[in-house]
């Protein structure tokens, strides 16, 4: 009698592990089973959100002549555009979003993007290895989207009337230049800030531009309020820094390397560089909508452009530096010396001596929780502005 | 016999057109199920879509949102409200976009009543159909082309400093700044406000003109005593457009606005992309909601809307 | 013209020629770089050339952009139509509660600012789960068109006698026959003035459809988007003078057609 009642128990007490498992932790094993093991024919269409310049024709048309998706970018020039316009009438806009380091947390906790499936794409395992699973788009193990390319926020000028050529971030913070200075309309900026403060006023004790305390956060909007009456405009739209520099209003400034090279393209007087403080950048990763409309075509491009033939055209076309090991070769040939140029076979160290984008949080990293998070960031950045 | 016997009489006839008479009597007859079909369809449009999604929008000014998660917290609260009025930056900002549309306001109806009254009562007719069409060109090209032309004129090295450099006049620096915002705005409406006031001045009887003159005005007092007044509607009609068109905009000040110019619109949309914080842009979106209610009272007490 | 002197015509002529010369500028500007042989817009104009009209036409984006802010102008225009007619018919012949509140309601959605509402009715299809599409461009859209179409009808309307209809309902005419045969025609010219305006806002119609499209373009977010990117920036001139060609005509059209409604009245010839 009592075996019985025993084993009764057991078998119930076995039943309910079973089925407390299955509820909480069959969660992840059913998304995993839910990750495609093929891709099937394309959809015809794929929306993207996209950085200004990462959807060009020259690696567009071939993918459309390919595949039959015809693609319909969406441009963003912030990762807080990108991430409204992804949660945007139910999140089921967009397929893809080529989000940088400090949206796709966002993107991730916000359940807006799922997991893909790295197997079906053919470039992932030529990745350099920092790029592969890195924390800013793989959680638990889970990737949730594909590493592009990375690059870093340059220092922009015009060569004619900023001589000699800047070697500092000082270049853009100093009164030299009062009414020709155009940085981005972008609370990130804030980092960039605290990056110069790291180096120039160390007893601040900023280790990590992305993780401030209140008292180094008010002191990175101290030196942007100072900032300010030197700058001519914040530009929120690429075209924006292209006309200020192409039309006389700026000459020195905060950049991506695209607006250097469709400057120099049309003439104008232009070069950037990386100052001695070091750089704030961006590693972009192409994620996948939680509910995207078009799932096939989304993969077939994730494959398109991790292929080391579009990612140097890509790099060369951006003047960003490609995920993929491979696009080298491919790079020099297109443009001779263009793969040492983008840093494509740089060593590691120059990778990890860009501070990238990542989202502040309250967390310091240290055990403590008082840091800024971005809503204060945003916040500040709006009262600095006026 | 009354037009409803008369149609009765005459609803004999093929079973359609005689249904169709019998329903057509009825309506004549209940002039209020006329009117209520009448207004139906759009007053459903109306409240049930236009205006329910400006209660829904401002009920939500009420509520917050989490940090953390982002979502919106439905618990009411004034904190939206108080971080507004509390904070000088909105403030600032506030009072430079009121400010700014003002200013627009009254350069553009400055610009438009010499031209309105040239083009309503002085211009030979050819004349007339031409200016009407160039005043409505402008309405046609992209609103988004149009300023970035402004852009290349105002820049640095753009068209108005190459000019003005051409004839020796040195070169100025308002490319980017609230001088250009404010350039480019009165550019934009211009239209919107000539029209109304050419119609205006249209609709003045030659023979008020007349009797002022022969009442011994000469032209500027019949202008300024008997014209003026009576185009006063029309001028207020267009000021309802130039001030509400210049309250709501972020395009133009992302395009050609400077460091400090930032406009309630630029700040509703961030902070509509800031982690959907759609509570604080509709409580922020209430100010010109509030401005712009109170405007039109006070244009519809001036008579404004009968010149629309 | 009684009271006016020599000196102030000429003043007021010349101060027309500054006004038309300050519309007309920006826009001569936006033809002349059509042909810019740079893809950066600078002054002085970098050099000429047609390069950009081939590529613009060939530009898939831009066409479907186009196509969509067409269909999307012409339904959100009939509905203007419709709606904006029957809210001018009833307020002019009926006497009801609550009459003079419908000129002001209508007109607010042009008296307000585009980004309230177009932040409105975002929250709303959100809310209600609609998907932003083609249906949601146009119910934006229409909804600030519809007065235009109803001041108009309603300026026409009171110009009109209204004994003209009980005169045809005496003659016979049942309600549908008087409303096709008498007042159809007197409002008709009204009626397409009212929607070629609806159209052009419409069509140009930026800050609400930001807030109302999904991932589909109209026109105006297309011109956004390249404006934007800043690299083909000359296709965006070639289809604004492109749109500048094709719309003269209805223009110069809807001024024929509302030369009685009080833009141009006949009696202004005769001085």
């Amino acid at each position: 009698m009592r075996n019985d009642t025993r084993n009764l128990l057991l078998v119930g007490a076995l039943t309910l592990c079973m089925a407390g498992v299955v509820a909480c932790g069959g969660g992840n094993s059913s998304s995993n089973a839910n990750l495609p093991t093929s891709v099937g024919r394309g959809e015809g269409q794929l929306n993207v959100i996209a950085w200004e310049g990462y959807t060009q024709p020259e690696w567009v048309r071939p993918f459309e002549q390919a595949t039959g998706c015809q693609v319909h970018p969406k441009y963003a020039g912030s990762s807080d555009e990108m991430v409204t316009l992804m949660r945007q009438g139910g999140g089921s806009q967009y397929d893809l979003v080529s989000a940088s380091g400090d949206a796709s947390l966002r993107l991730i906790k916000g359940g807006d993007v799922q997991p893909v499936n790295v197997a079906l794409i053919p470039g992932w395992k030529n990745f350099i290895p920092q790029l592969k699973s890195p924390p800013h788009n793989t959680v638990d193990g889970k990737h949730y989207g594909v590493s592009l390319q990375w690059g870093p926020n340059t220092l922009l000028y015009n060569t004619r009337s900023v001589t000699p050529a800047p070697t500092s971030w000082s270049a853009i913070y100093s009164p030299q230049y009062k009414g020709k200075v155009t940085v981005p309309d972008n609370p990130i900026q804030i980092a960039d800030a605290a990056l110069y403060l790291s180096a120039t006023r160390p007893e601040l004790g900023i280790r990590d531009p992305y993780e401030l305390t209140e008292s180094q956060l008010n002191a990175a909007v101290a030196l942007l309020k100072s900032q300010r009456p030197l700058i001519k405009k914040y530009w929120s739209l690429a075209s924006d820094e292209i006309d200020l520099f192409k039309n006389g209003d700026a000459v020195v400034g905060a950049s991506w390397p695209y607006q250097t090279i469709t400057l120099q393209d049309s003439g104008a007087p232009v070069k950037d560089m990386i100052p001695k403080e070091g750089a704030t950048g961006w590693a972009d990763t192409w994620m996948l909508s939680a509910h995207a409309q078009h799932p096939n075509c989304a993969y077939k491009w994730m494959a398109w452009v991790s292929t080391p033939r579009v990612q140097a055209q890509q790099a060369i076309s951006f003047g960003e530096t490609p995920a993929n090991t491979l696009a080298c070769p491919y790079m020099d040939r297109i443009e001779a010396g263009a793969c040492a140029k983008y840093h494509a076979n740089a060593p590691a160290s120059y990778f990890d001596s860009i501070r990238f984008w990542r989202t502040p949080t309250k967390d310091c990293g240290n055990g403590s929780q008082d840091c800024t998070d971005y809503t204060t960031w945003q916040q500040k950045w709006t009262e600095m502005k006026g | 016999m009354t037009a409803a016997t008369r149609a009765d009489i005459a609803a004999g006839g093929s079973g359609f057109r005689s249904a169709r008479r019998r329903v057509s009597a009825a309506l004549f007859r209940r002039g209020w199920l006329r009117a209520t079909l009448l207004l139906s369809p759009p007053g459903a449009w109306f409240v049930l879509i236009y205006l329910a999604a400006l209660a829904i929008l401002f009920v939500s000014a009420f509520w917050t949102v989490d940090a953390f998660t982002g979502n919106v917290v439905h618990s009411w609260t004034l904190e939206n409200f108080k971080t507004i009025v509390t904070s000088p930056t909105y403030r600032t900002i506030a009072a430079r976009t009121i400010g700014i549309a003002a200013a627009v306001t009254v350069t553009d109806a400055l610009l438009a009543i010499p031209f309105a009254y040239f083009a309503a009562r002085l211009a030979p007719r050819r004349l007339q159909t031409i200016l009407f069409v160039i005043v409505l060109v402008p309405l046609w090209t992209s609103y988004l082309v149009r300023v970035y032309s402004w852009r290349l004129i105002l820049a640095q090295n753009g068209i108005l400093n190459w000019t003005l450099d051409k004839i020796g006049l040195g070169s100025v620096n308002i490319a980017y700044s609230n001088w250009a915002m404010w350039i480019v705005f009165s550019y934009l409406w211009l239209p919107f406000m000539i029209l109304p006031v050419w119609v205006a001045f249209e609709r003045v009887p030659g023979s008020l003109l007349e009797a002022s003159a022969d009442l011994g005005a000469r032209g500027a007092t019949t202008f300024r005593r008997v014209l003026l007044p009576l185009v006063l509607p029309g001028v207020v009609a267009g000021s309802i457009f130039t001030f509400s068109l210049t309250l709501g905009d972020f395009i133009t000040p992302t395009l050609v606005g400077g460091a400090g110019s930032d406009f309630i619109g630029n700040v509703v949309y961030s902070n509509v992309g800031i982690a959907n914080n759609v509570p604080f842009a509709a409580a922020f979106a209430t100010i010109p909601l509030l401005v712009m209610g109170v405007y039109l009272l006070l244009a519809r007490r001036m008579g404004a809307f009968e010149a629309l | 013209m009684e009271g006016t002197t020599r000196l102030s015509r000429v003043v007021l002529a010349v101060w027309c020629a500054l006004i038309v010369l300050f519309l007309l500028f920006p826009i001569a500007l936006i033809v002349l770089y059509a042909f810019n042989s740079s893809n950066v817009q600078s002054w002085p104009l970098p050099g000429l050339s047609t390069k950009w009209f081939s590529s613009t036409f060939s530009n898939a984006e831009m066409r479907s952009a186009l196509w969509l802010s067409v269909r999307a102008a012409l339904i959100a225009t009939t509905i203007a139509i419709v709606l904006g007619s029957m809210a001018a018919f009833a307020v002019h012949r009926f006497r009801f509660f609550g009459r003079e509140t419908v000129s002001f309601l209508l007109v607010l959605p042009l008296a307000l600012p585009g980004i309230i509402t177009g932040m409105a009715l975002n929250s709303f299809f959100s809310w209600g789960g609609v998907a932003l599409s083609l249906t949601t461009i146009v119910i934006g859209h229409a909804t600030f068109c519809i007065v235009t179409v109803y001041n108009n009808a309603l300026a026409r309307l009171r110009r009109t006698q209204t004994s003209l209809v009980e005169a045809s309902m005496d003659l016979g005419a049942d309600g549908w026959q008087t409303f096709r045969h008498v007042t159809l025609p007197m409002v008709a010219t009204a009626l397409v003035a009212g929607g070629l305006l609806a159209f052009a806002l419409s069509f140009d119609e930026v800050i609400v459809t930001t807030f109302t499209a999904g991932a589909q373009n109209t026109l105006p977010l297309w011109i956004f988007g390249n404006i934007r990117l800043g690299q083909q920036l000359p296709q965006v001139n070639v289809v604004v003078l492109m749109v500048i060609v094709v719309t003269i005509v209805p223009v110069t059209l809807a001024q024929r057609l509302t030369r009685d409604t009080g833009v141009l009245r006949p009696t202004a010839g005769a001085r």
